[in-house]
């Protein structure tokens, strides 16, 4: 076998595993506290009848080992078990709303990639000079405010002084793109810009690393123009951490959609999430917790297969 | 008369510099050197670490590297003034008429793009050639380098070929333009001993029959004396001799230049085989962990009290790894280490205080092997606390001694590595190691990152204190002028064994096996006309075989 | 002494700054903490330099008692994540085999989870205390310290001199607390300056989904809680914390970058 399709197997074969185990962690995570899991839910005011229903409902007779299993098992199967809020089918809430999430996210990733490699190569091409500096500060200021405040900033601005867009970003399924794309408009906005900070500055670091290269002076030496010095010699072995740059602020802006959308009260996973951790409900939390750490563990598993792919040593073996 | 081909007058260069704690100031690296080159000719510029060789080099593509500044002279390419020429301009004539082959070519090479791709780019990119004549050109190339499968040699990723094969390419890469002027930049320093001649007469092969100038860069005189018509010799940034290669070899003028051609000869006299051994080294095989392979196999090795034994071979011999099997930093699989008269435990945490104290190391890099954060006091000092106790002024008049032994005298107890030369930095390691007052100092590459100059300054110092203190050596190196300057018996390894051992006088004396012979012969010689000789005989004894 | 260049210098007074503003907020607060004084979402005047809050409090001082909630949990956090991460990486580093690889392996995974995520999984059963907050930030963010430390010593542990300590017999004391821990501490302290900010970042943000500090303490994130519905109305309320925040955010940056690059200059060594 090709040593690249057995690295990648390796890898791939890696990321099961650790979502296995974050699932195992997600689980305990719920099982933590010293006492019982059904009076903190309740609190203390709760009657005998009703925790006895919820020790119930929850399985709590039954030892830890045997309930994640069932709830492995169950997930395995589709089945990410009901709400003790109202009730509801856990897998079909999540559907929905995974959807809605998953739109807003690409929408603000395929906004944010491209403009932040662009503004890394211009920041690298003229580095320490002006537009290099003017970047440089535009980006820490907007790494410098949590995305929640910079969500309000911009509501302020075009929601209500110069009202452009909607304050609250409602979607649906009888919406058409465009309607839906103006809906997004201002969470879209603020993942990209606390997004783009991020993966600017990454990449302009990856590829400056890059840059302080021998070959790229042979490159300089040899008459070639800036820029194709950077195209031709310089990107081709900043592909790797480039990716690895985009595919950690991917998994980074799957994390920051939970706070956007409660600020814009956008009906997706995040906002599903927080509802839920305050009403104590744990077959929801521990369901959104796992997709999460599905969605940010594959996307670190697609950096490590492509930086794989990318390097010629171990594409070209001796 | 023609127009020279390169031609620079008055050159000066500039750098900023950063120093730490400090204002940043501009610093001259290059003054006043003027020099001419002819069509065809090469002109070796030679000089220690810091004399700007390397800068003056590349001036001639008016390339700074690292904010470098030329900042005054003129330097003309065929009656061009190139130094202040535009960007465009220099783009035209860097990787054209200009092009350089840099000494680590495992590094000036893209990883990501095949070797041809790399050889020709230039030739496409300013129209030189289509791509058919260009790649036939590479080709043509490859095979007068004495590249293996010159056809297919281009298709190969860097990775993917040897050091010594890769300088080769490089040399393509540089001729494949069919440039006026080339610049070699210590083009066969990083290659070992018995490539760096393959190289070196490929190198100069294809000088000669492109007909191209070039600027030879190196630190060591007698590769420049095979190669050069002529030799400019710098130190500092200034000019110090400049002459036809026969004048400088043969009847240097100034006073530098005869040390720099001096250097490097001393002789040691052998001392007798009576002294006791004080370390036995017994059919050692080692391997690293997590690998199928020996690095070791079977090492058998004496030394004597008040000796040195030199272990000598090229990288991947397995002579460093048999100065950490034994300091027990690699414990042998099978084997014995007696040292003076007890077995020592393979590994290091089974060794006794005592065992540690009297085996003492010092390392190649002096910048590494000591603490940037502790005082050249406290790193001598240390020992001294750690072995004997010594406290306050005891501790301080002892660790002056030592200053005073290896020639430092006052005022250096208080400073930090990084305020040191590096001729310093390597003094202050071997007082760490005879603080210990050891039996046996392991002295792994110790003057090989250091100029030739400083280097014999360092021999100088471990053979008084040899004389004066008793220790032993175990003297690893791969520099066969270092050997002589300094052992008594000597060890040839060549991958992982031993192939020869025994007294200095017979290890350098004739009949030699094969892999010795090689070595010897490979080492350049300070004298016109010395490569010559060597590869006409290895060519009459491969037709005789 | 090396000067302090003035971007360094400009981050240094603003965290001094707005330290003692947290240390002294009795004394600097014009009113009481949760004290009722105006009406509803007043303008600033006078009376109210920022205008009053939802219920009619002052605005300047929760934000005064604010930045001293957020600040010291977010301190108290980072030097638990610190002292956890640090030694736990150093540790790593230096004893390397299985411990190592054991150690190595449960930080892959805690991060293989993110930490907002993971933060909220757990949450959801433990009852929201300041020492909660505290044990479950400083312990997640510990994981970042880990990689960080273990990574810095890892590179020194190679350095000859550190082979050279080990050939001498010193102790594993000596070689952690001596050789590798002058050497590591500045990256180290650097990385401190990031890890605070993202603190205040994380506090502020739980705090803002209402699973952080609970009222009636105030804090920055909670300040934008109470006040966020007054943004339809033009009420700027709740955007003071961002202009707090990201000062403090960018201060601190500022003097992290400072200290790292100090280092670097000192490390390089390429004077001669």
């Amino acid at each position: 076998m090709h040593p690249v399709v057995k690295l990648v197997a390796q890898r791939i074969a890696l990321g099961m595993l650790l979502l296995l185990a974050a699932s195992v962690l997600i689980f305990a995570g719920t099982q933590i506290l010293p006492g019982d899991v059904a009076q903190a839910i309740l609190g203390q005011q709760a009657t005998p009848v009703a925790l006895a229903n919820l020790r119930a409902q929850m399985g709590l007779d039954q030892p830890a080992y045997i309930r994640y299993f069932e709830w492995l098992f169950g997930v395995l199967h589709g089945d990410l078990g009901h709400s003790l809020a109202n009730g509801q089918d856990v897998a079909g809430e999540i559907m929905g709303r995974l959807g809605n999430t998953l739109f807003l996210a690409s929408t603000a990733a395929v906004i944010a990639v491209p403009t932040a490699i662009l503004l890394g190569l211009v920041s690298v091409r003229y580095q320490g000079r002006w537009p290099d500096k003017v970047i440089s500060a535009v980006t820490l200021s907007t790494v410098s405010v949590p995305e929640f405040l910079l969500g309000y900033i911009l509501m302020y601005l075009f929601a209500v002084e110069y009202p452009i867009a909607p304050s609250v970003a409602m979607v649906d399924d009888t919406m058409g793109l465009l309607a839906k794309l103006h809906a997004v408009l201002l969470p879209a906005t603020v993942l990209v810009l606390v997004v783009l900070g991020h993966m600017m500055r990454m990449t302009r670091a990856a590829i400056l690393n890059v840059m302080q290269s021998a070959y790229i002076e042979t490159a300089e030496l040899k008459g070639i123009r800036p820029f194709l010095v950077i195209f031709r010699h310089a990107f081709p072995n900043a592909i790797s951490p480039v990716v690895n740059v985009v595919m950690i602020n991917l998994a980074y802006l799957v994390v920051g959609v939970v706070v956007v959308e409660v600020v814009f009260v956008y009906p997706g996973m995040g906002q599903y999430l927080v509802d839920h951790v305050a009403k104590r409900d744990v077959p929801v939390v521990q369901a959104c917790g796992l997709v999460f750490a599905a969605i940010y563990i594959g996307l670190n598993m697609l950096a490590d297969v492509i930086s794989i792919l990318a390097n010629p040593r171990l594409r070209h073996p001796k | 008369m023609a127009e020279a081909l390169l031609e620079i007058r008055d050159l000066k260069i500039e750098a900023t510099s950063y120093p730490p704690g400090e204002r940043p100031r501009d610093v001259v690296l290059v003054d006043g050197v003027s020099l001419t080159l002819q069509k065809g000719r090469v002109l070796g510029l030679i000089g220690e670490s810091g004399a700007g060789k390397s800068t003056i080099g590349l001036s001639a593509m008016a390339y700074g590297r690292g904010g470098v500044r030329l900042t005054g002279g003129t330097i003309r390419l065929r009656g061009d003034e190139i130094r202040t020429a535009s960007a465009a301009g220099l783009r035209a004539i860097r990787g054209q008429r200009v092009t350089y082959v840099a000494q680590s070519a495992a590094a000036a090479f893209n990883p990501a793009k095949k070797l041809m791709e790399q050889v020709i780019e230039t030739t496409l990119l300013h129209g030189l050639a289509s791509r058919t004549e260009a790649e036939a050109r590479a080709v043509a190339l490859f095979a007068k380098l004495g590249l293996p499968n010159p056809d297919t040699f281009g298709q190969r990723f860097p990775h993917q070929v040897s050091g010594g094969q890769l300088q080769r390419a490089m040399t393509a890469m540089a001729l494949c333009p069919k440039p006026d002027l080339v610049i070699f930049d210590e083009p066969t320093t990083a290659l070992d001993v018995t490539t760096q001649i393959d190289v070196l007469a490929a190198i100069k092969e294809a000088i000669r029959d492109t007909g191209v100038g070039a600027l030879y860069i190196t630190h060591d005189l007698a590769v420049v004396a095979q190669v050069s018509d002529d030799i400019m010799v710098l130190r500092h940034g200034k000019m110090v001799e400049y002459g036809s290669v026969d004048q400088i070899i043969n009847a240097p003028r100034e006073a530098y230049t005869q040390a720099l051609i001096s250097v490097r000869q001393m002789e040691h006299p052998e001392k007798p085989a009576e002294a006791p051994v004080v370390l036995s080294v017994g059919q050692v095989t080692a391997r690293y962990r997590g690998t199928h392979f020996d690095v070791l196999k079977n090492v058998s090795v004496d030394l004597r009290a008040g000796q040195t034994l030199a272990v000598v071979g090229e990288s991947g011999s397995g002579k460093s790894t048999l100065a950490r099997a034994i300091t027990g930093l690699l414990p042998p699989r099978s084997g014995t280490i007696r040292f003076a008269g007890r077995e020592l435990s393979r590994d290091l945490a089974g060794r006794s205080k005592d065992d540690l104290r009297e085996l003492q190391m010092i390392y190649q890099m002096a910048d590494v092997a000591m603490n940037p954060r502790h005082t050249v006091g406290q790193i001598i000092g240390r020992p001294l606390e750690f072995y004997f106790g010594l406290k306050g002024a005891a501790k301080q008049t002892r660790i002056q001694q030592l200053l005073d032994e290896i020639e430092m005298g006052r005022g250096f107890a208080d400073r930090y590595p990084a305020e040191l030369s590096g001729g310093q930095k390597q003094r202050v390691c071997i007082a760490r190691a005879l603080a210990a007052k050891p039996r046996l100092i392991i002295c792994d590459e110790v003057t090989s990152a250091l100029d030739p100059l400083v280097a014999d300054g360092i021999l100088k110092l471990l053979l008084d204190l040899q004389k004066v203190e008793g220790v032993a050596y175990l003297f690893i190196t791969h520099d066969l002028a270092t050997v002589k300057a300094i052992a008594d018996s000597i060890a040839v390894m060549y991958r992982g064994a031993v192939v020869r051992y025994g007294a200095k006088s017979d290890v350098l004396a004739p009949p030699y096996d094969d892999y010795t012979d090689l070595l010897l012969s490979s080492v350049p010689e300070m004298r016109l006309g010395w490569l010559e000789e060597v590869i006409a005989s290895r060519r009459m004894e491969s037709a005789g075989n | 002494m090396r000067r302090i260049p003035l971007s360094a210098l400009i981050g240094l007074v603003i965290t001094a700054a707005y330290l003692l503003a947290a240390l002294f907020a009795p004394l600097i607060a014009p009113y009481g903490m949760a004290d009722v004084v105006g009406g509803v979402w007043e303008p600033s005047s006078s009376q109210f330099w920022l205008g009053t809050d939802g219920i009619g409090r002052d605005v300047l001082t929760r934000m005064i008692y604010g930045g001293q909630t957020t600040i010291a949990v977010a301190l108290a956090a980072t030097i638990l994540s610190f002292t956890t991460g640090s030694i736990l990486g150093f540790t790593a580093a230096v004893v390397g085999g299985w411990v190592d690889q054991l150690l190595s392996r449960f930080i892959d995974l805690v991060m293989a989870i993110p930490t907002l995520i993971f933060a909220l999984v757990v949450l959801s059963v433990m009852p929201v205390t300041m020492l909660t907050l505290i044990l479950v930030m400083g312990l997640l963010d510990s994981t970042r310290v880990f990689r960080l430390a273990r990574a810095v010593a890892v590179d020194i542990a190679v350095m000859d001199y550190v082979e050279a300590a080990r050939l001498r017999g010193e102790r594993r004391g000596w070689i952690i607390f001596r050789e590798i821990l002058p050497n590591a501490l500045s990256p180290l302290v650097a990385e401190m300056g990031m890890r605070f900010i993202f603190q205040v970042l994380f506090i502020s943000t739980l705090s803002f989904l209402g699973l952080g500090v609970q009222p009636p303490l105030a804090d920055w994130g909670g300040i934008v809680k109470e006040n966020k519905d007054g943004i339809v109305y033009g009420i700027p309320a709740a955007l003071y914390p961002a202009i707090a925040i990201a000062t403090l955010a960018i201060s601190v940056n500022l003097v992290a970058d400072w200290i790292l690059n100090r280092t670097t200059s000192l490390k390089g060594g390429r004077n001669g």
